[in-house]
């Protein structure tokens, strides 16, 4: 992990790269650049290499993965008996909400970033992402944002340590932690029903929003622009095609979130209408709003999943992908559609027949390309040499359980039959299938898969079993009880029920599986800590894989390629290893002026904390604590007074000159 | 946000530049920013038989002349542009100074129309015409601010003697898409905030 001098993990046959005895250099501010640091804090707050931006990703989101599965665990601890008094109706209000909040934007979609930061540069053949602080500022914004929504868990923790009390000036911090559901439904967000939670949400979810966007701007012309020689579009791996309709879906669907998230905090802060029902404003245009956004999200979440699944699945079934342009159009029609359909939310609130009926229609339609996907991973394995490598067990669990998934959805895109579901546990069941079953077992997948790689490490024994066992079982175990649980008429996000509707057997059963679930997920954390402590060294391609990122040494050098690679093929090192002649992957010549690295930065790292006294600032002065409104003026400048000297200071860079071949 | 020089180091397809790409896609990204401004605006407009008259309070002279002069400030742009492709740094000082001096009595329109709406009885909180005018016509003013503070800096920078038509084409050339776009967008609103209350059969 902390290698923070490329020599350490250059080949012992090699002399080391010249890297360490470069000075760092003056920028054109005057300022010595961080580069070459000996210090790992300063070296790992300024990084701009992807691969060090992607590890930290993955390592803040699997910390909030465990947060939020805590808080998933209390909720299901209530819920186990009827009339339990473990936590108050509000507490569990709180919890719900954080608990979506969290998996969405803290957990799921920081992980995806993480496998695109690592990956996405490496299977291209690329240096690095196009730009390389732009990325290193959406990875600091993320945490910014990340620190801002929970700021109400902080102040409660503090308030039940006595350190904390709402009188004087903070008398108006009341309800600290937002508790008005994940998707944040006006009225109830109004100031009248709900405090300074609320408040933290709003702020947090737009700095997370700009975090989001920068990012995805960025991939977007590093996939499009950074390729090697040869790598055409229809060359790429179907991961970084995944990555390519993510980004452009957060590029066009997050606009929408920002807008209402700014509308939603005038109406709270300065006193506009935009859904205050007296002032003449429409409750309903924030669902609107928030699900032309959501509904893509939804596949912001699942599309790096299939591509995790579509990457796996041809290396262990010694296969290449059945039909590789099919499965690379579904998804680009998946995110096409995806902005089609997002009153399928709304189907109760009365939108009258037409939509609703087009709605529908265009819901079922979108079920067609994930069907393909399904068919064409189905044909992957079909004939091949299918090897039960821990990679594939979990990659298998996903094309079963993200089907259960998809069936329930399919009965969703019916909008009569949607309206029994609507707000009960079978919604829930639902989307904890694809949440669960799909998207975290492909990720789960991803990480054992290439975590060898990030690392250099491999996995030991079989403890990767017992981790699919559990989780696998324990997430059946807990939701599909659910869809009976729904169909008996339990509502969602009700912190308590009474005896005697049936539901009491069902929900102490869900209550098990999710403990046999976190079970399953603490084993994960233990095996990927045996691995950091004692992993064998995993070698450039521990499983005999297809694409390019293998080709590098693991972990790769900080240059990534030490000559840029010309690509000859799709799948292009398994053509190298085991293709005719012509199809070997070559080598441009590096001209003898070596590889030019960008040079490190503390600018990206000061803009974005910047947005911390933004988003606390203005949450605060809205609760009436003085003074606040500067502490967000100040905020705002620190950002401006970053971006200002990042823009000056220039990109900078130096060159390395690797002596030996890295593939 | 200057990293060209990484570019050289990539040998792909490169069919655009990678900050030009970088901006077309920020464009693309707004455009959904304000049609969703706008679209919110269009939506509230004529909601209730009793909503808010904008003609009590527009002006249209003092907007069609602002929206004049911002037209004009993306023909200098333009101008600006072409000058620093061919190298004429007194060519392109002149006609930028002229940009920001265009985009700031835009501005200054916009903050005076602001303070006469707002002696008219019209906030951010009398109605919703109120909130989304505000709200978007702001967004926009800031965009603006944004764009002048922008400007000013290349401006000031070409005086460091780092310019050139080589390395700096294009980030002028980037700042350019971003004046043009904003200004598009006004022209935009222009029509669909203020003509449209000039429509007989719409009002």
């Amino acid at each position: 992990m902390s290698q923070t001098e490329t020599e350490t993990h250059a080949p012992a046959t090699t002399p080391a790269p010249k890297s360490h005895v470069l000075k760092p250099e003056r920028s054109q501010l005057g300022f010595m650049r961080p580069d070459h640091s000996k210090s790992v804090i300063m070296d790992w707050l300024t990084t701009v290499d992807h691969k060090k931006i992607g590890i930290m990703y993955g390592a803040i989101a699997l910390f909030f993965l465990l947060v939020g599965g805590l808080e998933a665990l209390i909720i299901r601890t209530q819920l186990a008996f009827p009339e339990n008094d473990l936590i108050s109706a509000q507490r569990y209000n709180q919890l719900f909400t954080m608990h979506g909040t969290t998996m969405i934007f803290l957990a799921i979609m920081p992980l995806n970033a993480a496998f695109f930061n690592f990956l996405v540069p490496l299977q291209i053949g690329a240096r690095d992402v196009a730009f390389p602080r732009i990325n290193s500022f959406s990875l600091w914004a993320f945490v910014a944002g990340a620190l801002v929504i929970n700021f109400g868990w902080v102040l409660q923790a503090l308030q039940v340590m006595g350190l904390f009390e709402a009188s004087g000036p903070t008398a108006g911090m009341t309800d600290l932690a937002p508790a008005m559901g994940w998707f944040g439904y006006a009225p109830l967000t109004g100031t009248n029903f709900t405090g300074a939670g609320t408040d933290f949400w709003i702020m947090g979810l737009q700095i997370l929003g700009i975090a989001s966007l920068s990012a995805a701007m960025n991939f977007v012309v590093t996939i499009v622009n950074m390729r090697a020689p040869g790598m055409k579009m229809m060359r790429m791996p179907v991961f970084t095609w995944m990555t390519l309709v993510v980004s452009l879906l957060i590029v066009f669907a997050f606009p929408a979130i920002t807008i209402a998230l700014g509308q939603l905090m005038f109406d709270r802060c300065f006193g506009t209408n935009f859904f205050v029902v007296a002032g003449g404003g429409q409750p309903i245009l924030w669902q609107h709003l928030f699900w032309i956004f959501g509904h893509p999200e939804v596949y912001i979440l699942v599309l790096p999943a299939m591509g995790i699944i579509s990457e796996i699945l041809p290396v262990f079934s010694k296969k290449p992908l059945f039909g590789y342009s099919i499965v690379v159009f579904s998804g680009a029609v998946i995110g096409f559609l995806g902005f089609a359909v997002w009153s399928h939310h709304m189907f109760t609130t009365g939108l009258g027949k037409v939509a609703t009926a087009a709605f529908s229609l265009l819901t079922m339609a979108i079920a067609v390309p994930t069907g393909v996907k399904i068919f064409n991973w189905v044909g992957t394995l079909w004939g091949g040499r299918v090897r039960f490598s821990a990679p594939m067990i979990f990659s298998l669990g996903f094309v079963w359980m993200f089907m259960m998934g998809g069936f329930s959805g399919i009965m969703h895109s019916s909008a009569p039959a949607d309206a029994q579901q609507q707000d009960s546990y079978f919604v829930i069941a639902h989307f904890h299938y694809v949440a669960i079953g799909g998207i975290f077992l492909a990720v789960v997948a991803g990480i054992y898969f290439w975590l060898p790689k990030m690392i250099g490490k491999m996995w030991k024994g079989k403890l990767s079993t017992w981790v699919a066992i559990f989780s696998t079982v324990g997430l059946n175990v807990t939701f599909f009880p659910m869809h009976f649980l729904g169909l008996l008429g339990m509502p969602r996000r009700t912190h308590t029920y009474l005896e005697g509707f049936g539901w009491e057997t069902y929900n102490l059963v869900c209550t098990i599986g999710a403990y046999i679930l976190a079970f399953g997920i603490l084993l994960l954390v233990v095996d990927i800590i045996r691995c950091f402590r004692s992993g064998e060294p995993a070698g450039n391609d521990p499983w005999d894989a297809r694409t390019l990122e293998w080709v590098t040494s693991s972990p790769p050098q900080v240059y990534n390629f030490a000559k840029t690679p010309i690509i000859p093929a799709r799948d292009a090192l398994w053509e190298d290893k085991y293709g005719p002649e012509n199809r070997k992957i070559t080598h441009e010549d590096d001209h003898g002026h070596g590889i030019h690295m960008p040079s490190q930065s503390w600018m990206p790292f000061i803009a974005s904390i910047g947005f911390i006294p933004v988003g606390l600032g203005m949450s605060l002065m809205q609760a009436g604590v003085p003074y606040m409104g500067y502490l967000a003026i100040f905020g705002l400048l620190l950002i401006g007074f970053g971006i200002a000297l990042w823009a000056i200071e220039g990109p900078g860079g130096y060159h390395l000159h690797p002596e030996a071949d890295a593939a | 946000m200057s990293d060209t020089e990484h570019q050289e180091d990539s040998h792909g397809s490169l069919v655009i530049n990678n900050k030009k790409l970088l901006m077309w896609l920020f464009l693309g990204s707004d455009c959904m920013f304000f049609g969703t401004l706008i679209s919110t605006h269009l939506i509230y407009r004529k909601l209730y038989p009793e909503s808010y008259d904008p003609l009590l309070v527009f002006d249209l002279e003092l907007t069609s002349f602002s929206t004049f002069i911002l037209l004009m400030s993306s023909f200098l742009m333009a101008l600006a542009v072409s000058a620093m492709h061919k190298g004429e740094l007194k060519s392109f000082r002149r006609n930028t100074i002229g940009v920001i001096f265009f985009g700031l009595i835009f501005l200054a329109c916009q903050v005076y129309e602001f303070a006469h709406f707002t002696n008219e009885g019209l906030t951010l909180s009398t109605n919703t015409f109120g909130s989304t005018f505000y709200m978007m016509t702001g967004t926009h003013g800031v965009h603006v601010a944004i764009g002048i503070f922008w400007l000013l800096c290349l401006y000031f920078y070409s005086y460091t003697g780092k310019m050139d038509a080589h390395e700096s084409a294009v980030d002028v050339e980037v700042a350019g898409l971003y004046w043009h776009f904003v200004d598009i967008v006004w022209i935009i609103i222009f029509t669909a905030v203020y003509l449209i209350e000039y429509i007989p059969g719409l009002h």
